[in-house]
């Protein structure tokens, strides 16, 4: 009951005009209206190799990702959906998964029923950086790191690159904040996250990791890779998806003509 | 010879002998073989069949979506996830399903107003009208609750909120939402009986879609004409002439469907979704599916009281009366032309209802402050307006164009008219 009052009570404030029409062009979407009037900029729209009707990961940018996501991000990030397993799907042998696994430590018992640490395997989940939601909120000024698994699609209006965009603009997006703007202590500027102030620092900096094939760590090509990292570990399925989808969509445009040439012969007399 | 046989025309031996005890076949060609429908049903007569193709569709998808969905608060959320990554195919049954649901609504809207454009609610049609808007309630309940399921965030909120409209009851509401939760909030036994619920309903609406078609067999199909047929010459047999016309349009539909379901699954739920609930923070911005949106605005657009009755109960009297007077519409339009072809007023007023009902769905779609408010109202002025005021009024003083003799004559021309026995 507060909650409904709550929302019934904004309905009554009334903000000026101008932003009012300033909403109505933005294309009748909820979120986006929400952004404009909270001042936040759209953030600008990427060319990434997923989206479209043909679009297929990166795997190379993707890898890189990983080793961003690996070497930065999980120290405070867990990613609970994923296992070490599905890193095949990014291109990584079974070898290189077991070797990735093996760098971790899990809980388990024994046979014995006692608790022991072993290596991960590759069908554990991915390392959590913190014992339990309580560690990592207190160890990070009292809210916990937000899981990454699905970070790609929970951002945005639902379309496809909604979200990549946005983490690409957020993770670039670190600035000095504005001189009339003022960041509470131990709180970062960032100009593309809802209300501009964020618990999470400036991570990503150039060399911040070293690329193994040779490609040169600048912060932007971080935020890419990892953002490609990301895509995928949100939607595994979104190849297999595609390929799908454009001999399903064929399929049915024949049947379609079949049908209506079907149609025009039967209701030739009855005209 | 009434304990013997039924005889039947059937040549297969095998269907006569079931025929001839349990008259299914016979049945199935009175209904979808020899039906005699109008010959004169545009495309928008389609997508009744459509939607009966999709709640085939999401029973389909939703059973094998059951078999891998665990609905418990600490594991619906994964489940969901596992259906996404570890089962074959897992995703795009999910994907089917959530997109269903929308296309479900798309088809039965397209349904609706075309309904309400040729006069399909009328005498002797009432029966047919209101068994509809009891499939559409039960719509709305179903995809409600099936929206919970997945436990995410604005599963939570959005369950959270519109559970908690019944608190506005005067005395008992606080006491109605408790029951309704199992608790003493949206938690582990809301989301079981949610799932139950969704389980069942849609058996419950595939029973009164028997109704609303049974009931239309007999009184018979309207037509965009509006006028009744006056013989063989205005009808033709249902097949072929309709299932390939059906079969034509299911499948354009289809094509619509599937290039959601592959290339944008994501766009008509909310991103939040993918966040798992968490009671301890309220989204930004709480907003229903987009075909909650117009009723959800006439809920939020009632922001003052009135007689002493406070906003927020007067906003859940409003949203229900919206859909209540639905049953009443036959005795509310007096008009005794059907279609709105020959209706030069009803014509246009129907556009600004459909324009009233997109504005609301658009001010739904805002966060309530500035000028989608005012919208909101607008709309919401209109669409009462419409139906309890306008339509009483408009029927009497409305003066219809001339109606066609019969249907062969508004399909073929008079001429034509006299000499049509094909079919």
């Amino acid at each position: 009951m507060p909650l409904l009052d709550k929302i019934m009570l904004r309905s009554v404030a009334l903000k000026s005009l101008g932003t009012a029409a300033a909403l109505l062009l933005s294309a009748g979407l909820g979120l986006q209206a929400a952004r404009a009037a909270e001042g936040q900029p759209e953030p600008p729209a990427q060319n990434w190799s997923f989206s479209g009707f043909f679009g297929t990961f990166d795997r190379a940018s993707a890898q890189r990702g990983f080793q961003v996501y690996k070497e930065v991000c999980s120290n405070c990030h867990s990613m609970h959906l994923m296992s070490y397993r599905d890193l095949t799907g990014l291109g990584f042998t079974q070898d290189e998964v077991k070797a990735i696994a093996a760098g971790y430590k899990v809980a388990d018992t024994n046979d014995a029923g006692e608790a022991i640490e072993r290596d991960a395997l590759p069908a554990d989940k991915f390392h959590n950086p913190f014992p339990n939601d309580k560690a990592a909120a207190a160890a990070n000024g009292g809210k916990v790191p937000p899981d990454l698994s699905l970070m790609a699609k929970a951002r945005g209006e639902g379309g496809e690159t909604d979200g990549p965009n946005y983490i690409y603009a957020f993770l670039t997006g670190f600035h000095d904040a504005p001189p009339d703007f003022k960041v509470p202590e131990g709180l970062n500027y960032n100009a593309y996250f809802p209300g501009h102030v964020t618990a999470m620092p400036n991570i990503l900096t150039d060399d911040a990791v070293t690329y193994s094939d040779g490609t040169k760590a600048t912060r932007e090509q971080e935020a890419w890779d990892v953002v490609n990292f990301l895509m995928w570990t949100a939607e595994p399925t979104l190849e297999q998806r595609k390929h799908t989808g454009v001999k399903v969509i064929l399929f049915l445009i024949i049947f379609a003509g079949l049908l209506y040439s079907v149609k025009r012969k039967v209701w030739a007399n009855a005209h | 010879m009434a304990h013997s046989a039924q005889p039947s025309t059937f040549r297969n031996p095998a269907i006569r002998w079931i025929d001839s005890r349990l008259p299914i076949f016979s049945m199935l060609y009175k209904e979808y073989g020899e039906y005699p429908a109008p010959r004169n049903f545009n495309y928008l007569w389609n997508f009744g069949a459509i939607a009966g193709m999709m709640l085939v569709i999401m029973i389909a998808t939703g059973l094998f979506l059951s078999m891998q969905y665990t609905p418990h608060v600490d594991f619906a959320f994964q489940s969901v996830e596992r259906i996404m990554r570890d089962v074959n195919y897992g995703w795009l049954m999910r994907y089917i399903h959530a997109n269903g649901a929308s296309m479900f609504f798309i088809a039965v809207y397209i349904h609706i107003f075309r309904g309400l454009y040729y006069g399909s609610y009328k005498s002797p049609r009432e029966l047919v009208w209101i068994f509809g808007v009891v499939i559409f309630l039960l719509m709305m309940a179903t995809a409600f609750m099936g929206y919970v399921l997945p436990w995410g965030q604005m599963s939570f909120w959005g369950a959270t909120v519109i559970t908690n409209l019944f608190s506005a009851i005067p005395l008992i509401g606080e006491n109605i939402v408790t029951w309704l939760w199992g608790g003493f909030a949206v938690d582990n036994p809301t989301l079981n009986r949610f799932y139950s619920l969704h389980f069942l309903l849609p058996f419950v609406i595939l029973g009164v879609v028997i109704i609303h078609v049974g009931a239309f067999h007999i009184t018979g199909s309207n037509n965009p004409s509006g006028i009744d047929p006056k013989g063989p010459q205005d009808t033709l047999p249902f097949h072929p002439y309709y299932t390939v016309k059906d079969s034509f349009g299911i499948v354009v539909f289809l094509i619509f469907y599937a290039f959601i379901v592959f290339f944008m699954p994501n766009l008509m739920g909310h991103a939040d979704n993918y966040i798992q609930a968490n009671p301890l923070q309220t989204p930004a911005h709480i907003v229903p599916e987009w075909y909650f949106l117009p009723f959800y605005a006439i809920l939020r657009s009632i922001t003052f009281s009135l007689f002493g009755i406070p906003a927020k109960l007067l906003g859940v009297i409003a949203m229900f009366g919206a859909i209540a007077l639905l049953f009443v519409l036959p005795w509310l339009d007096t008009s005794r032309v059907r279609s709105a072809r020959f209706r030069p007023v009803y014509r246009w007023l129907f556009w600004v209802l459909v324009a009233s009902v997109i504005g609301l769905g658009y001010a739904g779609s805002q966060p309530p402050e500035g000028l989608p408010v005012v919208i909101g109202q607008i709309s919401m002025a209109y669409y009462f307006l419409h139906f309890l005021v306008i339509l009483p009024i408009l029927g009497k003083i409305e003066r219809p164009l001339p109606l066609p003799r019969s249907i062969s004559e508004s399909v073929l021309g008079p001429s034509a008219a006299s000499n049509t026995v094909k079919a």
